[in-house]
């Protein structure tokens, strides 16, 4: 048993950025624990431009991101563990992991971070019928095998689901001298962000199909086409719209799921919403002493935000390593029409913070709305927006002033009201 | 020294090939796919029927009571994932009672144990997720579930062991004899000779016996889809979970699997294609429906996958099994369900048929033990670090959703029968069957794999031949 005040779980922008804060904020006693061969998590296969735009007032590309936030890890000489993998956390906050040189090692940690990021929902969650031969991709695992292994993984492509990393990849696959014949979404808007449909989709004049689902996959031993259809307000297909477009490669980009295994060994309390857990302005979950940011937490569309988040939980976790002290007196904030759900769930009623950053997302496309929050019905803030998209994270940062009214009530509500 | 040829390496060719491999014989599997159980075996309910639903004195009732009899032993001496959880036949009508007691009775005149029929209240305290609409049910406490293809996987394994040699790829196109002596011969050209013929070739059993008997049978593929859960949804159902059977079979379920999964399906359509695993619309849809009306709460958004299987039935509606009008050509045919449960039972009696039939003395020196790939996942901390010292490799987790080590992996290639796929290693040790469906391991099984085999990453196939995954190098 090792004891260490500090335990991160997961290198990439969540872990690197929350270590980065608790060691600035006087935390010295922390470890990183990383499962793949390098730090940087998803950032390294993500060779696109378009991070860093909040953070660092420039645009970088994923590996660069990473690197910067590398660099300050290792300037600071931080410990970090590579290819280790956390097998369980238990709620005394002991973390049992395992690598090759080491063996099985178990930390007491007096505060973890879990920031281990988030999976793609495969095939099976949404059902999809037909042939199970080999051509079938997730979105990442392709991204993964052209930018980092150097591999094609197919030369005519139909992307289901058109979440972010499916644009992308449908511009990636483009450039890289392959066919894109369809990016298909059963919804009537993308779940990506509007920035990635201009600059992946339309740019490079790849059909998007709106309300649309695949509703058999054809090939024996390798995908030879799919067949598509047209959905009713139900999400149900019309049949008699059936199409078959041939291909031999499928890319799936239907969702990110939170990946919380090792929040659950932990017993903390999840939000079935986000799936990651509820926490308060502090990051901290229904257990003491443990956070969680990033991806794990709920699904971000820049990393920027993942930062920023994640430097609060370091923050917190190192104070709350001093201190030993959480506070549960919390006011609730909640999502009302047309609001799915806010992070943080809690606010503390004895908060310090003198900024808090709620973010939110919303349930479907609404235009000309504005974002209202209420404190025991009182409006606290409101923001115009002329249109607001569940692919895009809504934020609202509030001011002391704000946090005190919040501090004197009893429940949060944002709420979307029209002009 | 004898020679016996088995076609086909399912359920039923490993069992009948790893119990013939007790006797001086030399004894060869040909198998058409990469690896063995790529069938019927690897897709179908994986239960271990108590068998009270077997129609009272046909082979099918014999051999599902017997084979029954044999799981608890012979999964501890072949180590592979074997519980019997009990199964229940939920009725929803008050006026169905009366065939609930037919089956009640049908079990009893089939020997089997443990029968009991339950109140409502008695079905909720078993199993508290069924639905409330269900009136009463019958109880089969010896009703098991396995792992069909780690089953098949033992088996071949054991029978390796003990001297039965296996060949892949090898799809069979012509059966002849001459003077007692048969010789068989492969689509890939090579001539097999032997001097019996174990026909186990599932679905297709009906085109090698047509081949070689005037006594024609007729194979019909039967499909059934099925939807596999997500580990967090394992809660919902403790037992096997059927419904009341009708004449397509025993009708959906609901059970956990022996890796805590839960299983729904299957339907039961016949088709004329034995090749066509595609899983359709309507399939899927008919499974979900149905299983709700025994478990209310299962979400279709925790399903991580869904696949189909091809039985083998017999328009006969019995096991064919027996030395076949042609001396020295034996069958093992239509195995459909109880097939999973009986096979043991079969494996034994056929191989007993056949040491008959060839006076063959049995080996001084077979070795009825397996012992199966140590599962990192499963192990305490103490037996983790242990094996860690021992190989490092146990130290490197590959497949994070079921934690599966590098160590499990090597083991899965380079042990007797072993993986020489991506699906062969996710059958052996269970990396990319998890909830992420193998979007973080593809590729690093796919690396391991090249590298134990001594081949470019580029070749590296799903399962079949040809069936590349990844396809070439970025130019």
């Amino acid at each position: 048993m090792i004891d260490k005040n500090l335990v991160i779980i997961g290198g990439g922008p969540a872990g690197l950025a929350a270590a980065k804060s608790a060691y600035d904020s006087g935390e010295r006693d922390i470890v990183i624990l990383e499962r793949e061969s390098v730090l940087g998590g998803i950032l390294n296969q993500c060779i696109h431009n378009g991070f860093g735009l909040h953070t660092f007032k420039e645009e970088l590309t994923g590996p660069e991101y990473a690197a910067r936030y590398v660099e300050q890890v290792e300037e600071r000489k931080i410990e970090y563990k590579l290819e280790t993998t956390v097998l369980g956390v238990n709620a005394d906050k002991v973390v049992t992991a395992v690598n090759e040189t080491d063996g099985l090692v178990k930390y007491r940690a007096k505060a973890v971070i879990l920031a281990c990021g988030c999976r793609e929902r495969p095939r099976g969650g949404i059902n999809v019928a037909g042939s199970r031969c080999a051509g079938i991709f997730s979105a990442g695992t392709a991204q993964k095998l052209i930018n980092i292994d150097g591999y094609m993984p197919g030369k005519e492509i139909v992307i289901l689901g058109s979440g972010d990393i499916g644009l992308i990849m449908a511009r990636r696959m483009t450039f890289e001298g392959a066919k894109v014949k369809a990016v298909v979404e059963l919804m009537p808007y993308s779940s990506g962000l509007n920035r990635n449909i201009v600059q992946c989709i339309k740019d490079f004049d790849i059909p998007l199909l709106f309300s649309h689902t695949v509703v058999d996959i054809r090939g024996e031993g390798r995908v030879s086409g799919v067949v598509i259809a047209a959905v009713d307000d139900k999400l149900q297909p019309i049949m008699s719209t059936a199409q078959e477009i041939t291909c031999d490669t499928i890319l799936l980009s239907i969702g990110l799921l939170p990946e919380n295994e090792l929040a659950k060994s932990a017993t903390v309390k999840l939000s079935p919403i986000t799936g990651g857990a509820t926490v308060d302005e502090n990051m901290m979950t229904s257990v003491d002493g443990i956070f969680e940011c990033g991806n794990v937490l709920h699904v971000h569309d820049l990393v920027d935000f993942v930062s920023k988040e994640s430097e609060e939980a370091g923050r917190s976790a190192a104070r709350y390593i001093k201190e030993n002290r959480a506070d549960r007196d919390y006011v609730e904030a909640v999502g009302c029409e047309g609001v799915r759900y806010v992070v943080p769930q809690y606010v503390s009623k004895n908060t310090q913070s003198e900024q808090i950053q709620l973010k939110m997302r919303v349930s479907n496309v609404f235009k000309n709305v504005r974002l209202v929050g209420l404190i025991d019905g009182k409006e606290i803030f409101s923001k115009k927006k002329q249109i607001v998209t569940p692919g895009e994270m809504e934020t609202v940062t509030l001011n002391k002033a704000q946090i005190d009214e919040i501090r004197k009530g009893k429940r949060l509500e944002v709420t979307l009201k029209g002009e | 020294m004898k020679d016996i040829i088995v076609i086909g390496g399912g359920i039923v060719g490993c069992s009948v090939a790893r119990e013939l491999s007790r006797y001086n014989a030399r004894i060869t599997v040909l198998e058409k796919f990469n690896d063995v159980s790529c069938g019927t075996t690897k897709a179908n309910s994986g239960i271990v029927h108590a068998g009270f639903d077997a129609k009272p004195d046909t082979l099918k009732a014999k051999f599902n009571i017997l084979g029954n009899a044999m799981f608890d032993d012979l999964a501890k001496e072949l180590d592979f994932p074997f519980v019997r959880n009990g199964a229940l036949v939920l009725c929803f009508d008050k006026e169905d009672f009366p065939r609930l007691g037919e089956l009640y009775n049908r079990g009893l005149d089939n020997g089997v144990e443990g029968l009991k029929v339950l109140t409502k209240e008695e079905v909720f305290e078993m199993e508290p997720y069924v639905s409330k609409e269900v009136v009463g049910a019958l109880y089969a406490k010896t009703s098991g579930i396995v792992s069909p293809y780690e089953m098949a996987i033992a088996y071949a394994e054991n029978a390796a062991v003990n001297g039965c040699e296996f060949n892949f790829g090898k799809r069979v196109v012509s059966i002849c004899e001459s003077d007692g002596r048969w010789t068989v011969e492969c689509q890939s050209g090579e001539k097999y000779s032997a001097d019996m013929v174990v026909n186990c070739a599932g679905v297709y059993a009906d085109d090698i016996n047509n081949r070689v008997c005037d006594k024609k049978i007729n194979i019909v593929p039967r499909k059934g889809e099925y939807m596999l859960y997500d580990k967090s949804c394992g809660y919902l159902a403790t037992r096997t979970i059927f419904q009341m059977p009708s004449k397509m079979g025993k009708g959906i379920l609901v059970s956990p699997t022996t890796h805590g999964n839960i299983i729904t399906g299957p339907t039961a359509n016949d088709v004329d294609d034995k090749d066509n695993l595609y899983t359709t619309y309507e399939g899927l849809s008919e499974v979900y429906e149905k299983s709700l009306k025994s478990v209310p709460s299962l979400n279709k958004r925790f399903v991580i996958t869904q696949f189909s299987g091809i039985r083998a039935h017999s328009v006969d509606g019995d096991f064919i099994i027996g030395e076949s009008d042609k001396k020295g050509f034996y069958n093992v045919a239509g195995i459909e369900s109880p097939g999973l449960t009986s096979a043991p039972a079969i494996a034994v009696h056929v191989a007993e048929d056949i040491a008959g039939k060839l006076n063959l003395e049995r080996k001084r020196d077979f070795n009825p033990v397996r012992k199966g790939i140590p599962h990192f996942a499963i192990m305490a901390d103490s037996d983790r670090a242990k094996l860690i010292e021992q190989n490092h490799l146990y130290g490197k987790v590959i497949c994070r959703c079921e934690v599966v080590t590098e160590g499990e992996i090597v083991d899965s290639i380079n042990r007797p029968v072993g993986a020489r796929d991506v699906d062969g290693v996710k059958r052996r040790t269970r990396a990319g069957m998890g909830r992420c469906q193998s979007g973080f391991c593809l590729e690093k099984v796919m690396e391991i794999l090249a590298r134990e085999l001594g081949v470019d990453f580029e070749t590296v196939v799903k399962h079949e031949k040809g069936n590349i995954v990844i396809g070439k190098a970025k130019k």
